[in-house]
């Protein structure tokens, strides 16, 4: 007998149970993933869906804002293909290499894998998994309840490597697009392999249809070996109901770089936890993060970082523009183990309320176990300046264009982390586009 | 000839407490009048009523620039129909290109106004040879507004805004302060240049030395909220050599 006390499931953690019940077996893979899914889905059936009390998750509460699980959406058809095929256009125009994710399905007929680099390998996750590669287990997000229901579901993505030495000039744009009008579930799972002193830039949009309320869970998994980088960029742009929730896990070896962008403007309820291990020793990450809410929105960040070797550096800047009644999250910790001596890691979140109404809510951490490191944090949330405000409109600037300049500038120092031009300037737009739909 | 600017007793406070007392000012085109006063006479007070700044309460009086009622529009608007105040304290805004803020704040008044916009490289070519005239390094063009300029470099980037923006009517709020003797008449120069039959000038400052540099036509001596005198340029001397202290007794 079970004498454990369990709070009254959810209609939404019984939908997920039923769900994973029905579509176990039909999920790619053979016996050993099976047992690997049933893991963690057993992981995931002991937390429940996280609430507030859970301190990873103390400002979004999975428990009342996932109301029900929803039906994993069917393999897109001709209509799908058709809706999905101009999907990514914040980034219209560029030379990438587009991927094509459709409703949780890699579609290799609308992506672009043609002339691929020598030491480039594309693959749909799905194909890995009938293959049995063991590409399921995460090893950072094991135990979250969020990351643990991907383990369970996810039945396809990309999984890309890049063999030792290459540098891969032509950037990486994986499409992530929800079609469809009937609201359904998408568990995604890519992964990437970066091998010794290769480089990579990873790009990655979600979008999906306004108004219906379909869920996205995706995980990516990165391992980045001894002196490669990455560059890594992400637009969450998703449709107004959406729920997106996404895990990435990064394993960052000794003098490699990774750099990691964070855009976010779409979605109901988006969660982005990171993952970051600075496993070997002069390794650098940077983190910048840009999420503009309005609305009722309620957009996430939470970063977990650890330094694990010694002489790696760390850089984090997190900012929110927050109008209406939307909630910005930053909750960010840093580890430091004893064998990280001369760490030198810098975390700053700043949150710029645009209304009485807005929240943003900032949760730093520091562990620190090495006496020889330089670390800190700070954070500052705050309304627009209105003696900046004022300065503007006395030169004929309209009150909406001098806020959007303001929130042009506060943004910027985000934006300009990233390294190519050509994303750059596509970030802009898309900030600019943002504003305008404030005016 | 409706004047420029026709200030009628106006009041004004701020946080309650009352600062400008029923002040008369009527300047004409093609005039340039300086206010003096000591500390706390309500000289900023009266730039700012002027340029629309948030905070201030209006208790009486009206103000009519070019015949419409000035205090009903907004910093913008007031902007737009050609009224500038050049800044005591200019503000800094990190992020924010200096040329990004000069081309902006030209193509919305110019929007405003009904005219056409004007393409950057248009707007480049004509900052340029402003800044030329002011000394202003092209470089400093492209760094973030104000951020890490000196008080004199400040003071001349106030300088080509106004050049820039053709103002009917300049404000200049203690233009002087924080300028060394060299950098004052950089900016006195600019500000002569911009001299003209259709364009008028409200002069504020504490000291006389600027007047050295921008001769006014007309000097006014502000205390206590009001103006209690009225001279030609002799007046500033007179004052130099014998304080404000009869002012302010005058006033209470």
């Amino acid at each position: 007998m079970n004498a454990e006390i369990r709070p009254v499931k959810t209609a939404a953690e019984i939908g997920f149970a039923d769900l994973f019940a029905a579509v176990r077996q039909s999920l790619p893979g053979g016996r050993d993933i099976e047992a690997v899914r049933r893991d963690a889905f057993d992981r995931f059936v002991a937390q429940g869906l996280p609430n507030s009390r859970v301190e990873a998750w103390k400002y979004t509460d999975l428990r009342r804002l996932v109301r029900d699980a929803k039906a994993l959406a069917p393999r897109p058809d001709a209509d799908a293909w058709t809706a999905a095929r101009n999907a990514g256009a914040v980034f219209a125009g560029l030379d990438l290499r587009r991927l094509l994710i459709v409703d949780g399905a890699f579609v290799p007929e609308l992506s672009d894998l043609a002339g691929l680099e020598s030491g480039v390998r594309i693959r749909a996750t799905a194909e890995a998994l009938s293959a049995d590669e063991m590409v399921l287990p995460l090893e950072m997000a094991g135990t979250d309840p969020a990351a643990a229901l991907n383990t369970a579901l996810a039945a396809d993505g990309v999984v890309i490597t890049v063999a030792a030495d290459v540098a891969v000039e032509r950037p990486i744009h994986l499409v992530f697009v929800t079609t469809g009008t009937v609201p359904a579930a998408m568990f995604t799972r890519s992964r990437l392999e970066l091998g010794s002193a290769a480089a990579l830039t990873l790009v990655e949009t979600h979008e999906g249809p306004d108004q219906s309320d379909y869920q996205v869970n995706a995980a990516l998994q990165i391992n980045i070996a001894d002196k490669a980088r990455l560059d890594h960029i992400k637009i969450t742009g998703e449709g107004t109901a959406a729920l997106h929730i996404a895990t990435l896990e990064a394993s960052i070896g000794a003098g490699a770089d990774y750099r990691d962008f964070g855009f976010a403007a779409g979605g109901a309820v988006v969660r982005n936890q990171i993952f970051l291990k600075l496993a070997g020793e002069g390794t650098t990450a940077s983190v910048h993060q840009a999420s503009l809410l309005s609305g009722r929105q309620h957009a996430d960040t939470t970063l977990v970082l650890d330094h694990v070797a010694a002489g790696s550096q760390s850089r984090e800047v997190f900012k929110a523009v927050v109008d209406d009644e939307a909630r910005a999250v930053f909750q960010g910790r840093i580890t430091v183990r004893p064998g990280a001596q001369q760490t030198d890691a810098r975390m700053m979140a700043r949150a710029l309320l645009l209304s009485d109404e807005a929240v943003a809510n900032c949760k730093p951490e520091l562990e620190i176990f090495a006496d020889d490191v330089q670390c800190g944090h700070g954070t500052t949330t705050g309304a627009l300046d209105d003696q900046l405000k004022f300065y503007l409109m006395a030169r004929g600037i309209p009150e909406k264009e001098a806020e959007a300049l303001l929130i042009q500038a506060f943004i910027g120092e985000v934006i300009d982390a990233v390294v190519r031009e050509d994303l750059r300037e596509a970030l802009s737009r898309a900030m600019f586009a943002w504003l305008k739909g404030r005016e | 000839m409706t004047a420029l600017l026709e200030i009628r007793g106006l009041k004004a406070e701020i946080d309650g407490r009352q600062i400008l007392n029923g002040l008369d000012l009527t300047v004409n085109k093609g005039e340039i009048h300086a206010i003096m006063g000591p500390n706390g006479a309500g000289k900023s007070t009266l730039s700012y009523v002027l340029s629309g700044k948030p905070g201030y309460e209006i208790t009486g009086g009206e103000v009519l620039f070019n015949g419409e009622d000035l205090l009903a529009m907004d910093p913008d608007e007031r902007a737009a129909k050609g009224l500038f105040l050049a800044f005591q304290y200019p503000l800094e805004i990190p992020g924010v290109a200096t040329l990004t803020f000069l081309r902006t704040a030209l193509n919305a008044q110019r929007r405003k106004r009904g005219e056409e916009e004007l393409s950057s490289p248009d707007v480049l070519k004509r900052v340029r040879e402003l800044a030329k005239q002011l000394n202003i390094d092209p470089e400093m063009l492209k760094r973030p507004l104000n951020v890490g300029f000196s008080g004199g470099e400040k003071k001349r980037n106030e300088t080509l805004q106004m050049a820039l923006l053709e103002p009917k009517l300049c404000v200049l709020d203690e233009t002087d302060s924080g300028l060394d003797i060299d950098a004052l008449r950089i900016v006195a120069d600019g500000v002569n240049r911009l001299r003209a039959s259709d364009r008028g000038m409200i002069v504020i400052t504490h000291y006389q030395r600027l007047l050295d540099y921008i001769v006014p036509d007309v000097v006014h001596v502000l205390s206590a909220g009001r103006i209690v005198k009225t001279g030609g340029k002799e007046l500033a001397l007179e004052l130099e050599a014998t304080g404000y202290a009869q002012y302010q007794n005058e006033a209470a």
